[in-house]
């Protein structure tokens, strides 16, 4: 009776471990297939989205021209925010719990691209940015 | 039966003793204000400044700040309606005129609640306790503004803000 119990629970271990695990990364995964059906893309790029990261635009606020006005100019390094708090880097790399949570990406790039860009950013821009990240 | 009053008075006096400085620990001379404890709170207010606590501002103001997220000291700070529910209900239970008053002190000395003043910053009694810091020490590259509470206070995180 106890051997069965014990089985069963470590079975049940070994079956939450496989599902918990793709579920972490298949939830990037479905955001970028999201933003692709939403861009009509025919893909996206990490260098397009790097670009979108650190050029400047005047379009945001005069305090955070860009991306790394708070992020920091290295991806894999902490950024600040004009507050002083301490972000966790950007890159995926670092900071593998990331982008995991889809309520939470679109409230920052919702946030953020206002702040920077003065508009929200397009599906494909999300994108170019969350596979920039994710190669990083 | 011989009852030992000494030692039984003595014992009342020092717990009496412990008592009272005990809380004016917990009171830091009015420097400790307890730090946001929910952690929905914590993670929506402390990722983009320190989480200030509850007891620094009465629940007036908190209503008035909750109520223009959008608009929060110039960013966008919007939240879905279930979190800013959560928050407010948090933050004005736990206020300066409210489950926070035993922190507050005379933090809300000179302030009008019906005038909600949402900055910290603001208030006479803040104004007081930094008068003597100087302009170059706000403009540093380490503290740049006054909402950077931790540049000085380095266990203003655990809700102590001696100088």
């Amino acid at each position: 009776m106890n051997r069965t119990l014990t089985v069963t629970v470590a079975a049940g271990a070994i079956f939450a471990t496989i599902l918990a695990a793709p579920v972490c990364a298949g939830s990037r995964e479905d955001l970028l297939v999201q933003y692709a059906a939403a861009a009509k893309s025919a893909g996206f790029s990490a260098a397009r989205g790097q670009i979108l990261h650190t050029q400047n635009s005047s379009g945001g606020k005069a305090d955070t021209p860009a991306c790394i006005s708070c992020h920091g100019k290295d991806p894999r390094g902490a950024g600040r925010t004009l507050t002083g708090k301490s972000i966790d880097a950007v890159a995926v790399s670092v900071a593998p719990t990331r982008y995991t949570d889809p309520a939470k990406v679109e409230k920052w790039f919702r946030r953020n691209c206002n702040e920077v860009l003065g508009r929200e950013c397009t599906p494909q821009e999300k994108g170019d940015w969350l596979t920039y990240v994710i190669s990083q | 039966m011989n009852i030992p009053y000494r030692p039984i008075a003595l014992g009342v006096i020092a717990l009496f003793f412990s008592a009272v400085v005990l809380g004016r620990t917990q009171a830091g001379g009015n420097h400790f204000y307890a730090p946001v404890a929910d952690p929905v709170v914590k993670d929506e207010c402390g990722s983009c400044h320190h989480a200030f606590a509850p007891s620094m501002l009465p629940a007036s103001s908190w209503q008035r700040m909750m109520g223009d997220l959008k608009n929060h000291f110039g960013d966008d700070a919007s939240v879905d309606a279930a979190t800013a529910a959560r928050i407010t209900g948090y933050l004005t239970a736990n206020a300066a005129d409210a489950g926070g008053r035993q922190y507050s002190g005379k933090l809300l000395s000179g302030v009008a609640l019906n005038n909600a003043p949402l900055r910290i910053t603001e208030l006479p009694k803040w104004v007081r306790e930094h008068r003597k810091v100087p302009d170059w020490e706000w403009r540093h590259k380490d503290v740049r503004t006054k909402a950077n509470c931790m540049a000085c206070h380095v266990d203003a995180e655990r809700g102590y803000y001696d100088e």
